[in-house]
């Protein structure tokens, strides 16, 4: 699972208010090439919640000097732009789970796949 | 890319020709076009037509020179091709037909292997391979622009690609899908029934950033068995992921989950630059979703796969779309597009019955017939307005004309011969 695709998952057990972001616990993390194109990621900067990205890549160890806060004039910065796409798309979590901050629900994530139903009685 | 231009077709147009003039259109909207249709396969500036050899001398001794010469200077190369639809021409008679257009003023040189210029002869002798006549109903010459993406359907031909399954769509409504939601580079694509990733495999051809979502672990884990005929278990390799890197583009990648579309677990955002899809009928695979047998049908024998869901309740075929609508509405960018399939049982279709929105235009509804009773629709939706917060789209049922379709699986099988009810283990692929 990409951290770009953390961004936008939300919990979705019965009754949750605040299920967003998911906390995440890594057991197997892997570092994945991905060619740099620096148009999408100026692209879906707008997109994200800044700072559950920055919560994301602390849990992972993968902050490194990420700015808690989004930079002015980003589309120009080239080492700014790589920084975000080293950690929307090459960082993957292979095993472990996403964990539902207010019910405490774990969804397994096994060989990079978040498995996210849910069971009937949390539906 | 040139969307927007108006579609203008010049007087006696025939929709079933295979051959369309258009006007209005600038060279570079022809490249563009052509650079993502599967369904054209070449373009031509037109330079002259007509029902015999004689008028099409006509026509092209009377098109302008000033048009033509840009083309035909000293030092220049070109080539005449002969293009006859529907028949077969010996050598000697293509050479005698460009031999016949001596009367046009081209002064350069003759180059078969690299010409600068290409022009071309197009003969129609009509849609009707039993009945070819002797001379050609209509005659065209132009110079040749470009060609379309026919070939993507032959290189994505699922009959060679790593992971199939029972119904992943074909390569060439894959891309014709593609085009419908206008897939463009740096898009992010969603296919919340992904099953194999067809359609994202086609998306990811014209540049887009692709995810998708089913219910069947299975599937999304490429596990289970094959769909082909002489091949029990799937290999390691068989998942979507490995389809994108056989194709070269597992670079636009993003994620797949085990999810059930019924029970969205993305935040309400425009999220997604397209919606493609091709949800189950219902037929080969079933509709599921998770929630309690309370007051739900008994499925049908055999008929659920082993899938790690938890319990699972036949998933009314009309609820499916209701979802859809509503999931695009809240999570398309403006202005942007959902482009699915519909199953239709033919007796009872009206157009009435395609599911609407109120954030969503119809854009396009068009049939690809199954059976003498059944069909399944392409529609196109554009999203046109953001979601107010008030009451739940749908969840009136005098608001969904499809209820109807429910049955669908039953209507479908009701046409044929009753054989066991048992499905086919392993269906042939459908070839293009």
């Amino acid at each position: 699972m990409k951290l770009l695709t953390h961004n936008m998952l939300t919990s979705h057990v019965k009754g949750v208010t605040k299920g967003y972001p998911l906390l995440i616990k890594a057991t197997e993390v892997k570092m994945n090439e991905v060619e740099f194109n620096p148009q999408f990621v100026s692209r879906m900067i707008p997109k994200l919640e800044w700072s559950a990205l920055v919560q994301a890549a602390d849990e992972l160890g993968q902050r490194q000097d990420l700015p808690g806060e989004l930079v002015p004039d980003y589309e120009k910065n080239e080492d700014f732009l790589k920084k975000v796409h080293r950690l929307l798309l090459e960082v993957e979590v292979i095993e472990g789970c996403l964990q539902c901050p207010e019910s405490g629900r774990e969804f397994p994530i096994s060989r990079g796949i978040p498995n996210m139903l849910l069971s009937e009685d949390e539906a | 890319c040139s969307y927007g231009k108006k579609f203008q077709p010049i007087e006696n147009f025939k929709e079933k020709s295979p051959f369309w003039c258009l006007d209005g259109l600038s060279e570079e909207d022809v490249r563009g076009i052509m650079a993502r249709s599967v369904c054209a396969k070449s373009a031509f500036e037109l330079w002259g037509h007509g029902q015999t050899h004689s008028e099409l001398r006509t026509s092209l001794l009377n098109y302008p020179l000033e048009h033509m010469s840009p083309f035909m200077e000293k030092h220049s190369t070109y080539r005449i091709n002969v293009y006859t639809f529907n028949k077969t021409l010996e050598f000697t008679d293509r050479i005698k037909k460009i031999d016949a257009l001596d009367y046009l003023p081209f002064e350069g040189t003759v180059s078969l292997k690299s010409p600068q210029h290409v022009f071309c002869l197009l003969e129609d002798y009509g849609t009707d391979p039993n009945d070819i006549p002797d001379h050609p109903y209509y005659i065209y010459f132009g110079r040749w622009i470009g060609d379309g993406q026919r070939e993507l359907i032959r290189s994505h031909s699922v009959k060679n690609r790593h992971f199939i399954g029972n119904t992943s769509m074909d390569a060439g409504l894959s891309f014709i899908m593609a085009n419908h939601a206008k897939v463009k580079e740096n898009d992010v694509v969603f296919d919340p029934f992904v099953g194999t990733g067809s359609l994202l495999v086609a998306c990811s051809q014209f540049g887009a950033y692709v995810c998708g979502s089913d219910i069947d672990y299975n599937t999304i884990h490429g596990k289970g068995r094959s769909s082909r005929k002489n091949q029990k278990w799937r290999g390691p390799d068989e998942n979507i992921r490995a389809n994108l890197r056989q194709y070269g583009t597992e670079n636009m990648y993003l994620d797949v989950m085990v999810s059930d579309a019924s029970k969205p677990v993305w935040r309400e955002a425009a999220l997604f630059d397209a919606i493609i899809t091709d949800p189950p009928y219902g037929i080969r695979e079933s509709t599921r979703r998770t929630g309690s047998h309370k007051d739900t049908a008994k499925p049908a024998d055999g008929f659920y796969m082993e899938s790690h869901v938890p319990v699972s309740q036949a998933y009314h075929l009309s609820d499916i779309f209701t979802d859809l609508l509503n999931f695009s509405a809240h999570r398309l960018v403006m202005g942007e597009r959902l482009v699915y399939w519909l199953p239709v049982y033919r007796p009872d279709y009206s157009e009435e019955m395609v599911p609407l929105h109120p954030c969503l235009r119809l854009i396009s509804n068009s049939e690809q017939t199954l059976s003498s009773h059944t069909s399944r629709r392409l529609i196109t939706m554009e999203k046109i307005k953001e979601p107010e917060v008030c009451a739940h789209w749908g969840s009136d049922p005098s608001l969904s004309p499809y209820q109807g379709h429910n049955a669908f699986r039953e209507k479908y099988f009701s046409g044929v011969n009753k054989r066991s009810g048992k499905e086919e283990n392993k269906p042939e692929v459908n070839g293009e």
